[in-house]
């Protein structure tokens, strides 16, 4: 029997062990155990009420159904040797993981006000792991998105590559997009903390992020202004990577610049989060 | 005796306003420990930095031999919180928040499931456990969080106004279950209420702070005694200290909040 469970309370002994350093290894291991139940939590949320998966694929649906046959038929957008549809669809998967993460930082909002960011703050969690968890979680979410577009798009006749390292490329691809627009919007309601000033903000960069970005239009196409918008935009780097894959165009260097910028920007983000996140309890 | 938390000049400020101000208490290992004070006397604030949610302007306290400012990833594993609002998680069963707490402790897989169920049993909540916990009642809610926050047998267990908002028999059962965890497990209990009936009943020591200051401090008897007379009761020592006034602190930042945690218990 340890002292713990005859009821004897914790003395210097308990504490001096607690100060000793743990090996990089054992420590690396808690990091991603942590990470991995975060994301479990919000999974297990996920299953006990996933009705927000499905009226979320209403707006892609219509997305390719309305908007992309209509373009489509006036020949309106030059998308060289594809047709719009196929320009189109790794474009609006793109937007479904952006629309479908923007808003999560809601949620460490509502978490604040019942107190359950405290308890997770109190717990021996390290705040990359808990934000890390978060954003993986989105992945997840986004991942239902994907599955979504990938049916639409086959059932509209869309090129679509099948090849499964592509298929793996594209997993990729959508967690970590859904992880940079996660922890960005956990970001700002970590700064601003109240609901309606965050729904205000998420309203504000929506669309903007959405419309300066490659995903329904080249950039080629762009006034000069947006194109160096576009250039800055993470969406534009998704889409590179999603159109690349998705298609089965020719994969050149430049896939490989668009994975590393999406996560360079993913580090910088969570790094910046797990910053902010404590926060949350003052 | 031996201190298991003591507190040095400890100082939280927020802007202009001084919410802490130089507390110096001292908690015996083993004992219910209880902080009082009307609103916003910066009773939360103490327990925030305590549990090493705030960082302290400045001061320090030790718990368990740790430094709350040098020492406080290590010192997370050492107490357990149960924040003033309802905090477990409505969109999980109570199976799950237990869960999720056990792996977040590193509580190591076949102790966790036993743990979890004793958990369950000991606060008298097998029966909903797979039920979601937005369907639990106020005192379940409560006794719930009492159970997450004693799987890893924290050496303190700060409770912030466990029992805000609860009708008088699931007051009781956490009172009970309270001292229960004290006898079997030895948990120092450091709580905060301004419920005089529940620091009579439970506490062994009471500081009394008013606007982030020390008041009063002393066994429930001994404070009765020292504002003399028969049939005194804690009702009258607290408003002794805190002045007359006691609409005096709190803002409405304070009252909003401790309405909505009422409104979801009730
Ligand atoms: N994050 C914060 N920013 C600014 N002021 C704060 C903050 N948190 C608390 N305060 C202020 O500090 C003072 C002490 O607040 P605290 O919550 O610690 O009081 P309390 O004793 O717990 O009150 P209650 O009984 O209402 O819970 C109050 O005046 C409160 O408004
Ligand atoms: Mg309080």
């Amino acid at each position: 029997m340890t002292l713990q469970e005859q009821g004897v309370p914790h003395g210097e002994l308990d504490s001096a062990a607690l100060l000793r350093p743990i090996g990089i290894f054992s420590a690396s291991l808690r990091f991603v155990q942590k990470t991995l139940v975060i994301a479990e939590l919000e999974a297990r949320k996920l299953r006990h009420d996933p009705t927000e998966l499905l009226t979320r694929a209403v707006q892609p649906a219509l997305w390719l159904l309305v908007f992309g046959q209509v373009f489509a038929s006036i020949r309106a957008i030059p998308t060289g040797d594809l047709s719009y549809l196929d320009y189109m669809a790794p474009g609006i998967l793109a937007q479904s993981v952006l629309f479908i993460s923007i808003f999560s930082g809601i949620t460490v909002i509502w978490e604040r006000d019942l107190g359950i960011v405290h308890k997770l703050l109190v717990s021996p969690t390290p705040r990359t792991a808990l934000v890390l968890g978060k954003a993986l979680s989105a992945g997840v979410r986004a991942l239902s998105q994907a599955i979504i577009v990938y049916i639409l798009s086959a059932l509209l006749g869309v090129n679509i590559n099948w090849n499964p390292l592509a298929l793996l490329g594209v997993l990729l691809a959508v967690i970590l997009g859904s992880a940079i627009f996660s922890t960005f919007s956990m970001i700002i309601a970590c700064l601003v903390k109240t609901r309606e000033r965050f729904m205000g903000i998420g309203q504000l960069l929506t669309m903007p992020l959405f419309f300066a970005s490659n995903a329904i239009y080249p950039i080629t196409i762009m006034p000069e202004w947006l194109k160096v918008l576009a250039l800055i935009n993470p969406l534009s780097y998704l889409v590179n990577v999603l159109r690349t894959l998705m298609l089965g165009q020719p994969v050149t260097p430049l896939l490989l610049v668009n994975l590393v910028v999406l996560f360079a920007v993913t580090a910088v983000l969570i790094a910046i989060g797990a910053r902010l996140y404590p926060r949350l309890a003052v | 005796m031996t201190p298991i938390l003591e507190t040095h000049n400890l100082v939280r400020q927020f802007d202009d306003l001084v919410a802490v101000k130089n507390l110096n208490i001292t908690v015996e290992a083993g004992t219910v420990f209880g902080l009082l004070g009307p609103n916003g006397a910066g009773k939360s604030t103490a327990i925030k930095m305590l549990t090493t949610l705030l960082p302290p302007t400045a001061g320090d306290a030790i718990i368990a031999g740790l430094s709350i400012t040098r020492h406080a990833a290590q010192i997370r594993r050492l107490i357990g919180y149960v924040p003033q609002m309802l905090s477990a998680d409505g969109t999980l069963t109570g199976y799950e928040n237990l869960l999720i707490m056990a792996k977040l402790y590193d509580l190591p897989g076949q102790e966790r499931e036993a743990r979890v169920r004793e958990a369950l049993a000991f606060m008298g909540l097998d029966g909903a456990a797979d039920q979601l916990v937005r369907t639990y009642s106020g005192g379940m809610i409560r006794r719930l969080e009492i159970a997450q926050s004693m799987l890893h047998r924290p050496a303190v267990l700060f409770l912030d106004e466990p029992t805000v908002g609860l009708d008088p028999i699931a007051r009781r059962a956490v009172w009970e279950h309270v001292q229960q965890l004290g006898r079997e497990f030895g948990t120092t209990i450091f709580l905060t209420t301004h419920m005089m009936e529940e620091a009579d009943n439970l506490c062994d020591h009471i500081v009394i702070m008013h606007l982030g200051e020390e008041v009063a401090s002393g066994t429930p008897e001994s404070l009765k005694a020292s504002i003399g007379g028969d049939e005194v009761t804690l009702d009258d020592v607290f408003i002794h200290y805190s002045g007359s006034s006691l609409e005096s602190g709190g803002s409405y930042r304070d009252t909003a909040r401790t309405r909505r945690t009422a409104r979801r218990v009730g």
